[in-house]
């Protein structure tokens, strides 16, 4: 069969689709989301894709339906791990009646993540074993044979994947699936096995245990697992993408490539470990497979060469390398130039037509602090607005606002937190601040999507992924149903009515909900002929950019008395969302007239 | 054919970065090469800066390539072609759209864009050769303003050993089919930039 260009998202779910997996379940996030949106794509008719309200949910679902007889698989970003690692622990207990999958896409270089964590530690957490593929061609087979050992092991089987793996591509050799052909049977009735009550757990503890002992002898001959033999002098441990840098850098040297990084193949280390004159773990983020060889005995370089922060590319490789004198120094390409300093960065923004804009321009204006949340409008801690104090995780902003009224903090404050993120950990703690008769104002910005990952579906919108059907959940009457009296919801992209809504909020003695409406620009197409600023009549006051939006720019006329530039509008980037002309307070930003559009 | 090929694709989100990179990637597959490529998108995709590695060759291990070896930039944007200049080699080739992106930074006054002067003398430090042509700008006198990736690579096919039929099999399959003939003809207006000498 021919050979495919994929990314290894797609090859984790072309992997799922020839490992017989029927239901895959997760919540969106980078650098994990193409696999589920691949899966309901490409295998949909087969495959039941779903986005959960949360990671959590997630294995919740993935648990029930694996109980019930269905081959599953989950995916979730590196920090969706601790909201579903509760749910990971039982089932680890448990085990299942058939095979789960569960994928982790870490995120070494934190391109889009709120830390650098590393799950491989969840497998020893966990107690389970953990496959790494180093690309596109190994994330297929990987998820293939995680599910076999799933259901060979009776247990839970973690794929990691890095951004490297998950978002590079590269040429894929498919195999035949194969499909279930049975429908599953009553469920069962094994409490002993799937009821964690202390007395049962306790009988399922010391499974768990002999379960990784023979794991441990599998490692052995894991065929994920293997030595290559080539020069004696410099011996390599390594797994993930990191083996793959590792064959650039040092292609004389022996490696031992563990696609199987937990549990360890003792004997075969060992073994390694003597037929080398050096050994040296190369890995990204923490020394997790070093601790592990020093447990065996062996003497054994690792962070003391290659730094635990960021990505640990073939070039830093090199560089560290030759800085610990396992390379010559003139092993190493020096570039011709290096980047100039000073170059003027692409910082992100929001979008044209964002309606979270109104918020942040108003909370900017009001000085006042801000617990933010995960999501597009994180971008409200950044210039012009700087109208953001603190960010954590997902669903943190409302727990956070919380502490800050038991804290007795003089000023009012307002937490920010999208429609996708109140449905993944909002409820809890908006509840939390009724029962403890908290103040402040939760700002719910219902853009009506799960816009930074690339615009997924969440229990408020009427779509779903799986395409159906779906049934929307109503904001106003949940969180009034959790005891919110004051509840007031405003047009996002109503710049008056946002501060109207605000100051009433914040003059309640309680706590709050304002829901700022809007539908985020890439899930309305809501695009209108963009608008115009009258030269003459603009004072050039800057107060429409301080809405931050990409489509205002710097005219080249300036104000006669000021010496300061007018404001112009970049037709290709204004969506006529209206926002700056409702800020301007000379009048001097328009629709176009009839017939003005010069798109 | 080269034993190996090393490929850097310097971008703006929203210019098409990811699909020529793909595109040069299917490239290399079908002229027999073992290929793979890494994309880095800015937090922003809209607007960000946008990095592809491409890399060809007998048996491809990494997916990103290193400093100061690679074989061409292909830039869609001058700025983000400084970005990436550093990653070429002393034997290097550089092709860059003479089309600027100015980042917010820029157009809302608070920073400014390297002159012209800059960018030619880095790249020319950087690169054994640079080639600097108007592919957006062709493209937009085609009347397919958003095929300015393909005319660009258009003109890049001209500067390697592969046969145009390979390209345009693979840009063919690559396009929405209704746009098949319209990628097809910007690919060849981009080639045929390269012709005319515009360098």
């Amino acid at each position: 069969m021919n050979r495919r260009l994929l990314s290894g998202n797609e090859a984790i779910a072309r992997g799922a689709y020839e490992a017989g997996v029927e239901v895959a379940t997760g919540y969106p996030g980078t650098p994990s989301s193409e696999i589920l949106e691949t899966l309901a794509a490409r295998y949909g008719d087969e495959v039941y894709a779903e986005w959960s309200a949360n990671e959590k949910v997630a294995l919740d679902a993935a648990a029930g339906a694996a109980y019930a007889g269905r081959r599953t698989l989950v995916t979730t970003k590196q920090v969706g791990m601790n909201v579903l690692a509760d749910s990971l622990m039982y089932l680890v207990y448990t085990g299942l009646e058939a095979g789960v999958v569960l994928v982790t896409a870490d995120d070494p270089g934190m391109f889009s993540s709120q830390n650098e964590q590393d799950n491989r530690w969840y497998a020893r957490l966990a107690k389970l074993p953990i496959l790494e593929p180093a690309d596109s061609q190994e994330a297929k087979d990987y998820v293939s044979l995680a599910m076999d050992l799933s259901e060979r092991f009776d247990t839970p089987v973690l794929v990691r994947t890095t951004m490297r793996v998950s978002h590079s591509k590269s040429l894929v050799r498919c195999a035949e699936p194969q499909r279930p052909t049975r429908e599953p049977g009553p469920f069962p009735r094994n409490q002993q096995k799937y009821v964690c009550t202390a007395m049962w757990a306790k009988l399922r503890h010391p499974v768990v245990e002999q379960r990784l002992r023979d794991l441990a002898a599998y490692a052995e001959g894991c065929p994920a697992n293997r030595a290559e033999m080539r020069a004696r002098r410099l011996g390599i441990v390594a797994s993930g993408v990191t083996y793959a840098y590792v064959r650039e850098v040092f292609p004389e040297a022996s490696v031992f490539k563990l696609g199987m990084s937990y549990p360890l193949p003792a004997a075969a280390l060992r073994a390694f470990a003597g037929d080398v004159d050096r050994l040296v773990v190369a890995e990204e983020l923490d020394p997790f497979l070093e601790e592990q060889l020093r447990a065996l005995g062996l003497t054994v370089t690792g962070k003391e060469l290659f730094p635990p922060c960021g990505e640990l590319l073939p070039g830093d490789l090199l560089e560290f390398a030759a800085q610990g004198g396992l390379l010559a120094a003139e092993d190493v390409p020096r570039p011709q130039v290096s980047v100039p300093a000073g170059l003027p960065s692409r910082i992100p923004v929001l979008c044209p037509g964002c309606p979270h804009r109104s918020t942040y321009y108003h909370l900017s204006r009001m000085k006042m602090p801000v617990a933010g949340d995960i999501g597009c409008y994180n971008l409200g801690c950044l210039p012009p607005f700087n109208a953001q104090h603190t960010m954590g995780c997902m669903g943190a902003s409302i727990g956070v606002l919380h502490g800050m009224s038991i804290a007795g903090t003089p000023e009012k404050a307002v937490a920010t937190i999208g429609d996708s993120t109140f449905f993944h950990s909002g409820l809890a703690p908006l509840a939390n601040m009724v029962h403890n008769r908290s103040r402040g104002v939760v700002i719910l910005m219902d853009n009506a999507t799960t816009a930074m990952t690339g615009h997924q579906d969440h229990p408020g919108t009427d779509w779903a992924l799986h395409g159906r059907g779906a049934a929307r959940v109503e904001l106003e009457p949940l969180v009034r149903a959790l005891g919110v009296d004051n509840v007031r919801t405003v047009d996002a992209f109503d710049m008056h009515e946002v501060k109207e809504g605000l100051d009433e909020c914040l003059a309640y003695d309680g706590p709050s909900v304002l829901i700022t409406r809007g539908p985020c620009i890439h899930v309305s197409k809501d695009v209108r002929a963009a608008y115009r600023v009258d030269e003459e009549a603009c004072i050039a006051c800057g107060t429409c950019f301080r809405l931050g939006c990409p489509a205002i720019v710097k005219a080249e006329a300036v104000h006669p008395k000021t010496g300061r530039a007018k404001s112009d509008i970049d037709p290709t980037l204004c969506v006529g969302c209206d926002m700056c002309r409702q800020v301007c307070p000379v009048g001097a930003i328009h629709a176009p007239e009839e017939g003005e559009d010069d798109r | 054919m080269k034993d190996k090929l090393d490929f850097l694709v310097a971008g703006v989100g929203g210019q098409g970065t990811v699909l020529a990179s793909d595109i040069l990637a299917e490239v290399g597959a079908a002229a027999g090469y073992d290929v793979k490529k890494s994309d880095v998108l800015g937090l922003a995709v809209r607007g960000g800066s946008v990095l592809s590695h491409v890399r060809w060759g007998r048996e491809v291990a990494s997916p990103v390539g290193r400093r100061g070896t690679m074989d061409y930039l292909v830039a869609f944007e001058p700025l983000e072609a400084l970005r990436g200049a550093e990653y070429l080699s002393s034997e290097g080739v550089a092709l860059l759209d003479d089309q600027t992106v100015p980042p917010v930074s820029v157009s809302s006054g608070t920073a400014s864009y390297p002159s012209w002067d800059e960018i030619r003398a880095v790249l020319g430090r950087a690169a054994r050769q640079v080639f600097v042509v108007g592919a957006a700008a062709e493209a937009r006198r085609l009347g397919v303003a958003r095929a300015g990736n393909v005319v660009l690579l258009g003109a890049f096919s001209a500067l390697l050993e592969i046969p145009l039929s390979v390209w345009e099999d693979v840009v063919r399959a690559r396009v929405p089919a209704k746009y098949a003939e319209a990628n097809l003809n910007a690919f060849r207006a981009g080639r045929g930039l390269m012709r005319k000498g515009n360098r």
